[in-house]
Parts: C-alpha cells; structure tokens; sequence
C-alpha cells in the first residue's frame, strides 16, 4: 500500500492559508504598472545600491505598481478591491447608505445588475456562485435592505455556497441611535453567516474584503457578510494590492488523515453491502469525475442527495437515485439494508435520514466532511476523516486499489442481485391523474428530455422542486440548483437570473411553482432588461401544493390556507404577468401540448420566457417517508408500502 | 450531564464575546459561569466558560466554536490538573455584637473585609466554587444583604502554556 504523496493530484491546490486560486489569482489587476515596463526589471539595479526599503518581497501574483498605496476613498477602495478580486458582475440595490459606494461602481468595469429586491440579489449571487463555482456579490443598503438580504444569507449558509454580501450601514458616530434605516446587520447575520464584518477603519477595508472572499469560498464554503458605515466608505483612505489577511483561527483542514483513510479503504474492501452517501460537499470541492473513479472502482451503489444531483451520472448503472423522504425505494432501501455508509460531504439531514435512531441500522460510518462539527453531529462516525472531498476521495482510490491488489475485495453480487430487484419493482414513476388534468411530472420529464443534461435546471421548494429531481435527468455536476437546507419558496427565479448571467452561453430552466413564482417574480423585469433569458416553467396547480399533500395525507383533506385562486380566478394571469414583466408568455394545460410549448420556449432566446403549466391540484410527490418516521415505512404511493422480503436477513 | 471548563483563546475583537455566547445558546447549551478577559499577549483574550453537558453535545459545541474565526484555540481544563478560581463580594450585616464572630469566619477561608461601615462589613474571598458556597453558608446566619460573584477563570497547573503555540502559528 503506497501512501498517496501531492503529485497523485492533477492540480494540486495552495496549502491551508494561502488565498485560493479563485480569490486571489484572479486578484491581479489587470492593468500593467503606471510607471511603465521598468516596475519589474528596476528592482534588483536599485536593490545594488544598498539593501533598499524597496516594496519587500511581493508575491507574484502583485504587479508592480499595483502594490503602490494610492489615495483614494473607502467607496473607491471597495470597488478597487472587488476588482482585484476578479468580480466581474455584482447583483444590487442602491440606497441613502450604501450610495457612495455606487458613485465609483459607475465607472468600474464591473457588472451591476440592478435587482427588484434585495432578496433578489442575494438569490442571484448563490445562483450565480452555484452554477460558476465563484464568489457570488450583493449589494445592499442599510435597514431594510440588509434585512431583505438575511433570507438568502441563511440560504446560502445552509447549503454552503460561497457569497459575499456587501451592505452600506448608518455612518459610525449613529451606531446605537436607532437611526433611519439602521439595522445591527452584523448582529443579525451572526447565525447565518461562516464570518461577518463591520468595517470601523477605512483603511481595512482591501484586507476585509480579501479576507471575505478567501472565508466564502475556502474550506466548507459559507455567505460572508461586510457592513460598511457610509463615513467609512466617505473618508479619505489609501488603497494597496494584494493585503496581507489576518486570519490565525482559520485553518481548514484539506487534506485527510492518511490512517483514516486506510481504515476507510479496509473497511470498504471488506463490504459486502456498502453505498456511497454522497452530499453536496463532493460538487463543491469539485470531486465528481474522482467519484466516479472511485465508484467504479469499488463497485458500490450510489446515492446522490437533494444538493448532489448532478454530482453522478443519473444513466450511471450504480446510480440508485435520491435517497430521503422523496428519494427512491432502491435509494432508501440500500442504505438501511447497508453494512456501510461512505458518507462524502453529505450531513446526515433529517430528509434524509428519516428518524435517526432507526436509520442505516446495520452500517458502519465513513464520514468524509471537510467541517469536523458535521461528523458525529447527528450520527456517530466509525472511520471520521476530515478533508477536502477532493483529496478525500482521491487517496480512497489509492488505498481502496492498493487492498484490491492485495487481494481484499468483497463480492457484492448478492447486494446488486437484491438492489436491482428492488429497484426494478419499485421505479419512479407516477399515475396519470383520473380528473383528465395534466400530470406535472409528465411536464418535468419531457422539459428534461428537451432542454437535455447540460441545461441548467433551477427549483423553487415544494412538489415541482422534489418532481424536477426525481424526472429530469441529471448528467453534469452544476446543472441542478436548489435551496435544500433552508426550503427557501422564492429562491428558483433570482437564483436562475444569477445562473444565466454565470453561464450565459447555457440554456437555464427555472422551475418554480404556482407559490413560489409569486414570491419573487418581480426579478422577471431585472431579467427583461439586462437581456437575462432565462426560461421558466410554472407548474401551476393552483395551490401551495406540498402544504396541501399534506393536508391530503395528514389533516383530513382539510384544505386550510392552500388554495391560491391562480385555477379558479387566474388571479395572477401568469401569461399576462409575464407579459406585463417584458417576457414572453405561454400556457400549456394539456399533455398532446407540452412538447411543443416547450420547444416554443427553446426556441426563444433573446427574452426571458415563462410557461404557465397548468396542472391537476390532486398529484402526490411519491415516494414517502412521512416527517419524523423511519426510512423503513416509506411508502411507495398513497397506500402502497413496499414489501422487501428479505427483511430480516441483515 | 457534568460540569466542563473550557478555555478559549480568541483573538481580542470587538463582538467576539457576542458570537461565543450566542453559539452557545443557539445550538442549546446553558453557560454556568464566563469570565473573559486579556492574556498576557494583548491581541489574545481569554474566555473561561463552565457549562454543563454530556459528553457528546459537548465535543459538537467545541467543534462549532472552533470554527468561529476569531476562535483561536479551545482547550478542557480538568480541574484535577488546573487552578480554578472565582471571585466573591460579599455584604454582611455585622454591627457590634456580631462582628468578632464574622471576622472568625472570614479569617477561617482566608477571606478579607475590605469595607467596613458600622452596621455591615464587605468581604473579599477567593477560591472554588465550593469554597466559596460554604462561607456563604458560614455568613447566611448573620444576614447576606448583598453578593457579587465573577466568572470562574483557570489555569493549566504545570509550566506550560497554552498560548505560547496559539503565538507561534500566528506568526
């Protein structure tokens, strides 16, 4: 067994503390020194003269002249610094506080999108960070515009995508005084963020914003929130490139504990029942081609949680789909028949697990996270590694081959020969509705086979959300984004503006729900204007309808508060509002028109589209683990519980 | 559930108190006692917390504190290899007749009158938390009129130090 050395990476990445190729080697300004082609080639002759007080030892990714402080005010500090940091595009609002921020933003080259709502912005930022794998930006004002921001923050804080929120605050002496549009910010975001910052000293303000960017986007990504008072951003300042950071408590771990992996790839090589739990974690460290290899290395089945769809090939054999509580039966099945779970940058949700005590019952833990409070956290870990997933499962191939060679290796014919049974008895799939209305997963499996795997596909959160990640099929990592942790209704429109404005050269659906399409709607007009056309498929079923299935399950058919009147009155016409927003409208309600509606809206590609799917109110997102029950009573569909014979061989 | 004491060395900021105390009560945890103050490296403050749990809720805490940023280390004092001291304000009543009495009790716990005014004395003591319950146990009779107690702060017994490495991979 060798132990994997730094080489076995294809690209190795900057040890703990160093700024990360994102932040920081984008982080060169672009322009060459003012002084001319001497900046770089006069150092060593002036140095002959006697050891100069020369600009000491700048690292090579600082130009020259760039390192010269230059006056200039805390606003144009800020934006310098965005600058430097590669920020190419900003989603924002203006604002009394903020305001003088946006006088040097006026002349930069950076993109600002002017959003409807602050919560707009900061939906758009993880967007565009989710499907680009960069730092996404908002900006807001102070008050009421930073509290807008705190439902994205904590969105983003959840599922762990790397955004920078940047909020103008009252000026420094008004701290405390209760003034107009102040809002402690920073107190309020103390939760919802990896690390937050209210800037006292205009001259702090590169290193901060370099600091920020470096937290957001290292380690286990997470929001960063900047506050900045508007005398700080008014005051007189110089601005240097590159800072020096000062972050001596913030030391992720990359790379595993090389024991740690060896009892893993012990513990693998000897499974007769193992899976692959895999979590988000593996898209953000940007591991999915390494879990591929290590898949088909072991021959393990695979399950890719709501934030890893994408994470493996769907059309993969090993591929049993979602586990949780609307996860496949195979899915859920293996991993509570399984001897071992290989958990890869997934947490152990409640989704998932279904109630905890009664999960996975007869598998061992390898847990691979590279946050060390996610192990152990809700349940115990037998082999604990900390680490990138990357590094992680790249040495699981080195160790887990070097066992095969020694001849290690369990035979998991019998567990295929069980999951495929399982997963041929139990397939997704779904009843045509008796009321003759259309079927809304009929809708989501052919918006999928038409727009094709290498679209972008962007959920809001109820049934359409849990139907776009059982029926489209996901081939490519970032192709599918959602708000899993927090359940964020409102997040699919701006998040899929911020996608489209990442990558504008691919096609982005949002799919959103009749609920959710009402919450943040209004960033249909950003879209219109800033030519952002992004597609949307409203599936309307005229009500909240995952509040509802609940209703239908567990309160008695007792329909309180879900009906939204969008069937029975079309209150909004979503043709008309489209319309009224600058997008094209178009409505389908039967399935001999689904194709050729969504072929229409394909086919447009200079304005944002939105097609009112109109849809039966009864359909039921099946499978079903109910809240707070245990992944072995999930039921199949309304009445229908699967029946695993083989039970109690475990 | 048992009692723990955790030092945490956090690089001295303003609102980082505020993130260690909220942490706590966010993820459920009751502070018994907490005392923050400078190290003898001004950019490091110190945090003594005592805070009553098990095992395992105790370990997710750490981890959670651990990754604040302004968290530079946190280590479990056992008070069988540290020093554990709080400090106690005591106002007693104590006029004449009484007097002598208290002043038996408090140079018993090797405490000290350090205010004397003619019906009351204030008494300082310092100690562990159990020495300090049985001299309030001791003054109960006499009539407590007033008490102030701090955080309980300790130390590593022993010549090392638990800063000197936080330092060093600082720089």
């Amino acid at each position: 067994m060798t132990k994997s050395s730094p080489s076995d990476h294809a690209t190795p990445r900057p040890p703990t503390g160093a700024p990360s190729p994102l932040t920081v080697a984008a982080g060169v300004r672009p322009h060459p020194p003012a002084t001319g082609g001497t900046a770089t080639t006069a150092h060593p002759a002036s140095a002959s003269t006697t050891t100069s007080a020369a600009p000491v030892a700048t690292s090579p990714s600082a130009t020259g002249a760039a390192t010269v402080a230059e006056p200039v005010t805390g606003a144009q500090s800020l934006v310098r610094s965005l600058e430097a940091l590669g920020v190419q595009t900003v989603f924002g609002i203006p604002g009394g506080a903020i305001l003088p921020a946006y006088d040097p933003l006026f002349d930069s080259r950076l993109r600002h999108i002017l959003v409807r709502h602050e919560q707009g912005a900061g939906h758009a930022a993880t967007g565009y960070a989710q499907a680009t794998g960069k730092v996404g930006v908002c900006i807001a004002t102070s008050g009421p515009g930073a509290t807008n921001l705190v439902t994205p923050i904590a969105d983003a804080y959840m599922d762990s995508v790397p955004i920078v929120a940047i909020t103008g605050q009252v000026p420094r002496g008004a701290i405390g005084s209760d003034a107009f549009q102040e809002a402690d910010i920073h107190g309020i975001t103390l939760p919802i963020t990896k690390h937050n910052y209210l800037v006292t000293n205009p001259d702090d303000l590169p290193r901060i914003m370099m600091e920020a960017f470096h937290l957001a986007s290292t380690g286990r990504p997470g929001p960063v929130l900047v506050d900045i008072p508007k005398d700080v951003l008014q005051a007189r300042t110089e601005f240097a490139w590159p800072p020096t950071m000062e972050l001596p408590g913030y030391r992720p771990t990359l790379q595993p504990h090389g024991k740690q992996i060896r009892e893993a790839a012990k513990l693998i090589a000897m499974s007769r029942r193992p899976v692959l739990y895999v979590g988000g974690g593996v898209l953000r460290a940007g591991a999915t081609a390494a879990l591929r290899q290590l898949a088909e290395l072991t021959g393990a089945p695979v399950v890719t949680t709501l934030m890893a769809r994408g994470a493996f090939p769907d059309s993969h054999r090993q591929h049993l789909g979602m586990p949780g509580m609307h996860g496949t039966v195979a899915a859920v099945y293996a991993l509570q028949k399984a001897d071992l779970l290989i958990a890869l940058g997934s947490r152990f949700d409640d989704r998932v697990t279904g109630k905890l005590d009664s999960f996975a019952p007869g598998a061992a833990i390898i847990h691979a996270d590279i946050d060390p409070a996610e192990i152990g956290k809700n349940r115990a870990a037998d082999v604990p590694i900390v680490g990138d997933a990357r590094y992680v499962i790249d040495e699981l191939v080195v160790a887990v081959a070097a066992e095969h060679k020694a001849g290690h290796r369990a035979d998991l014919g019998e567990w295929w020969l069980q999951l495929d049974e399982i997963r041929g008895r139990y397939p997704l799939g779904w009843e045509e509705p008796p009321d003759g209305t259309l079927a809304p997963q009929y809708v989501l499996k052919r918006l999928g086979e038409i727009a094709g795997p290498e679209a972008i596909y962007v959920a809001g959160v109820g049934q359409h959300q849990m139907w776009a990640s059982q029926f489209i099929s996901y081939e490519n990592p970032g192709t599918w984004l959602n708000s899993g942790g927090l359940g964020t209704m409102g997040y699919a429109v701006p998040a899929a503006m911020g996608a489209k404005v990442g990558r504008p050269e691919t096609v982005v659906w949002c799919v959103d729900g009749d609920g959710c399409f009402q919450m943040t709607n209004q960033e249909l007009a950003t879209c219109a204007l800033e030519n952002i056309p992004i597609k949307v498929a409203v599936i309307n079923n005229g009500n909240l309808g995952m509040v509802r299935q609940w209703q239908t399950l567990f309160y008695g058919e007792r329909y309180s508060n879900t009906d939204l009147g969008t069937h029975k009155h079309r209150i909004p016409d979503f043709v008309k509002l489209a319309e009224a927003l600058g997008c094209i409208g178009l409505r389908c309600e039967t399935a001999s028109d689904v194709d050729s509606t969504i072929n229409a809206a394909m086919a447009i590609n200079d304005a944002p589209v939105v097609v009112d799917f109109v849809v039966g109110k009864d359909a039921m997102v099946w499978p079903m683990v109910a809240a707070g029950t245990s992944n072995d009573e999930i039921m199949f569909a309304r009445g229908v519980r699967p029946a695993f014979e083989d039970d109690d061989d475990l | 559930m048992s009692k723990h004491t955790l030092s945490v060395l956090v690089e001295n900021k303003p609102g980082v108190l505020a993130r260690v105390s909220g942490l706590f009560s966010r993820r459920g945890f009751n502070i018994d006692s907490l005392a923050v103050g400078e190290t003898e490296h001004p950019e490091i403050s110190r945090i003594t917390i005592v805070v009553n749990a098990e095992d395992s809720p105790l370990e997710q805490v750490t981890k959670q504190l651990n990754k604040l940023v302004n968290v530079l280390k946190i280590v479990e004092l056992e008070p069988s290899a540290s020093v554990q001291r709080e400090l106690l304000l005591v106002k007693v009543r104590a006029d004449r007749p009484q007097r002598s009495q208290v002043m038996e009790t408090v140079q018993l716990f090797r405490a000290r009158v350090v205010d004397v005014s003619p019906d009351a004395l204030t008494i300082e003591a310092t100690g562990t938390a159990e020495k300090l319950d049985a001299l309030l146990r001791d003054l109960e009779p006499y009539g407590i009129k007033e008490m102030v107690q701090s955080g309980m702060v300790a130390i590593g017994r022993g010549s090392r130090s638990i800063t000197a490495p936080v330092l060093r991979a600082a720089s």
